[in-house]
């Protein structure tokens, strides 16, 4: 933006940031600072929330927000940009309405939007700050070595279960992102909060972390979460500080760059574009797999036929197939004795991606005809059983 | 001699269901494989099958990066804590 900076507040202004304006490490010309900053928060989600909520209290003059979801149900737990009437409405139209209640002065810039290698650079560099409140590898790698390429710090949010991370990446001399993890993990290896949950709390802790550090770079106050980083584990209400280090070595932000322009970060991460739920299934065979259709037929025709479900027991409490048998997928190696003589076994778990790596384990252990249920319980209850809830 | 090992969220289900445990051993190396003897589904979290630490997963000796220390040659005392951080994603994959 070549926009002249703000010389003013309106009275108006004054009475809204006053709690500010008689702070030393604000005053009037900090404010006038937050003024005229322009923040990205890539995704609004969980973290995404807490960011963009309280960046526009605090009167950063231009929020810019990427995302290109709709409001579910299940974002409500801990989404709290979006409302229960927001269900069903574009996320973007939903913040903007909820930030534009909250201060009026700012201005809200939407980007409905896949951040792509092709658009990145185009929209992180409109904006003095980066938030990174993703959801994926691909993007989080893309956020990243954009910033780095920029030269725009990238305040790093990440959450799962009750433990939250978060750092400053890609200021002048500190590390990035690669410094810290050269890279991601194999799909499938670890798991998503939509497989293993999160605190609905817990992003707000991180992402309010996330917009005190973006605040203090526009200030320039305090000591900024460069070179630590930040570990919160909010079931034993502990804070732990890592040290780290830009790494000489780094493909991107080192000495000797060999990342020196945006690649495919979906290639980078492992992931195909063919969506998740399949990738990870790929070690076994489509013949291994049955449909939801299949299963009614045989358990229909057939009661002896063994279901086995490899969710875990809070799943299992909310819907489960009638006579299933619950396994969770990380007891089932010490529990393999329990189905002996079990031959003939429909694996099913909520999307199919734990039962495939299940059938794999299975088969190796000699449950030859163990099948996979293809789209698990999610699809058994879209087609067979619409009266179970869906999580 | 015991030392603690802080098993991150998404390890705890590989390492019965623990948010620490204990091992011994002179170096993070020994300790590792002491703890991956005991809880040996953490292995191939940890370890590639090339048998090197995994590039998402980092270890500290106490705030320390091992990888700014000797690795996995760094001695371990009594009274150290040793951290294993990978990285998390956040939100849902897709």
């Amino acid at each position: 933006m070549t926009a002249a900076p703000p010389t003013a507040l309106s009275n108006q202004e004054v009475a809204r940031y006053s709690r500010h304006l008689i702070m030393p490490e604000v005053g009037m010309d900090g404010q006038l600072k937050l003024k005229a900053a322009s923040v990205l928060c890539i995704g609004a989600g969980g973290l995404g929330s807490p960011v963009a909520m309280y960046l526009t209290a605090a009167g950063v003059g231009r929020i810019g927000l990427v995302d290109f979801d709709v409001v579910d149900y299940s974002n409500l737990q801990r989404q709290v940009i979006h409302g229960t009437p927001d269900v069903g409405r574009s996320k973007l139209d939903s913040a903007r309405d909820t930030l534009a209640a909250i201060n009026p002065e700012v201005r809200i810039d939407t980007h409905e939007i896949a951040l792509t290698s092709a658009n990145a650079f185009d929209v992180l560099g409109d904006y003095d700050i980066v938030v990174d409140g993703t959801d994926n590898f691909p993007t989080r790698y893309l956020v990243n070595d954009a910033c780095v390429l920029l030269g725009k710090p990238n305040v790093y949010g990440s959450i799962f279960r009750f433990e939250g991370q978060a750092s400053v990446f890609a200021t002048k001399d500190g590390p990035c992102y690669r410094c810290l993890y050269p890279e991601p993990p194999p799909p499938g290896l670890v798991p998503s909060c939509a497989e293993g949950g999160v605190l609905g709390i817990l992003p707000g802790v991180v992402g309010t972390i996330q917009a005190t550090e973006a605040v203090k770079l526009i200030l320039g106050v305090g000591e900024p979460l460069i070179n630590r980083f930040m570990i919160y584990d909010a079931l034993r209400m502990k804070f732990r500080e890592l040290k780290l280090r830009r790494d000489p070595e780094c493909p991107v932000c080192g000495d000797a760059p060999t990342v020196t322009e945006l690649i495919d970060y979906e290639q980078f991460c492992g992931v195909a574009p063919a969506p998740a739920a399949t990738t990870s299934a790929q070690d076994v065979d489509a013949d291994d797999d049955v449909t939801v259709e299949q299963l009614k037929a045989g358990l229909d025709a057939q009661d002896d036929l063994f279901v086995l479900d490899v969710r875990e027991e809070q799943e299992y409490q909310i819907c489960r197939i009638p006579g299933s048998t619950l396994i969770p997928l990380g007891d089932l190696p010490t529990r393999l004795h329990e189905l002996e003589g079990r031959d003939d076994m429909v694996v099913h778990c909520k999307s199919g991606v734990r039962s495939a790596k299940a059938v794999k384990l299975l088969r190796e252990a000699g449950f030859k005809k163990a099948k996979n249920l293809r789209g698990g319980i999610l699809r058994w209850i879209d087609v067979i059983d619409p009266s179970l809830p869906k999580y | 001699m015991a030392i603690q090992i802080l098993i991150p969220t998404p390890l705890r289900v590989y390492a019965g269901k623990q948010d620490v445990v204990e091992a011994e051993g002179a170096t993070v190396g020994e300790l590792l494989a002491h703890m991956t003897e005991q809880y040996t589904d953490l292995r191939k979290h940890l370890y590639g099958e090339d048998g090197k630490l995994r590039s998402f997963v980092n270890i500290y000796v106490n705030d320390d990066d091992i990888r700014y220390l000797e690795k996995e040659q760094t001695p371990v005392k009594s009274g150290d804590t040793i951290s294993i951080v990978p990285s998390v994603a956040g939100g849902r994959s897709r």
